[in-house]
């Protein structure tokens, strides 16, 4: 594994990119987290409630960003995260991660790193926008 | 009103699988949890009809979750773990709607206690309740 990578304010982690999202890996995280709302999978529901189809659970996109940058700072280290949600997440939706560190302050337990965090959506329609913006603290020893 | 959540090693194996992380941390007796897993206790272990969320008496068909934060008072849990969880409301506010009507909006605070009864996790909640249409 090497030596732990040091962060300073202002370096970019790199951006991930995922594979449009599925009506499965919408089932997979509602099976996963037990959120069997049908707004989220019975398209039936989901049209009589005015919607074009079915979206994403907002738990399942933040999920996803929460894991983007606990899988490079350590899920261990984590000690906050804060999400807001913005914008719904659709079937066909590509999502992009990236994230910056805002804030390093060194503590007797270690390096205390603050990152700011953003999920954005493309539509297969060519819409865009964000998903989701968070904040996160890690205890980087 | 307290009730358990064990923390299981397979359950997080199918919550890191199903967030797309292969992470080792997530693997062996000792797994420790994503980032966002203990959402899933009160999802699929809170007794029913105990949700102090009821108590809002928020329509559901207007309800968005706006928020949500995790906060640990030292590393995060791991598998083999037995936490005691006590979930109550927090601050409730109005404001205008973009489009009139007022949006209510409050906060749920979800507190994860150990086996020795420390404090090792809370999770907070916003949710909204958006304006009626048409007024």
């Amino acid at each position: 594994m090497g030596e732990p990578r040091r962060y300073q304010a202002g370096d970019q982690l790199d951006t991930v990119t995922h594979e449009p999202l599925t009506r499965t890996d919408i089932v997979r995280y509602a099976g996963a987290s037990g959120d069997f709302n049908p707004i989220h999978h019975d398209e039936g529901f989901a049209t009589a409630a005015g919607f074009p189809t079915v979206f994403s659970i907002g738990m399942y996109q933040a999920g996803l960003l929460a894991n983007y940058v606990a899988d490079q700072l350590g899920p261990e280290n984590l000690r906050r995260i804060s999400l807001r949600f913005s914008n719904q997440v659709w079937p066909g939706d590509v999502l992009t991660f990236d994230g910056t560190i805002s804030a390093v302050s060194a503590t007797p337990d270690g390096d205390r790193v603050e990152v700011d965090l953003t999920c954005r959506r493309t539509g297969t329609d060519g819409t865009e926008g964000i998903g989701i913006t968070a904040t996160a603290a890690f205890l980087v020893v | 009103m307290s009730y358990e959540v064990p923390i299981e090693r397979g359950k997080i194996r199918e919550f890191a699988r199903a967030t797309r992380t292969r992470h080792p941390a997530y693997e062996g007796v000792a797994a420790v949890i994503p980032p966002t897993f203990l959402t899933t206790a009160r999802l699929s272990w809170e007794p029913t009809g105990e949700s102090p969320s009821k108590a809002l008496g928020f329509e559901l068909a207007r309800v968005l979750h706006g928020e949500e934060e995790y906060e640990f008072h030292g590393p995060p849990p791991r598998a083999g773990q037995t936490l005691t969880v006590t979930t109550r409301l927090g601050d409730t506010w109005e404001k205008e709607g973009r489009r009139g009507g007022a949006m209510r909006f409050a906060k749920v605070v979800t507190e994860f206690r150990d086996e020795s009864g420390a404090l090792v996790a809370t999770q907070t909640s916003t949710l909204l309740e958006t304006a009626k249409k048409g007024t």
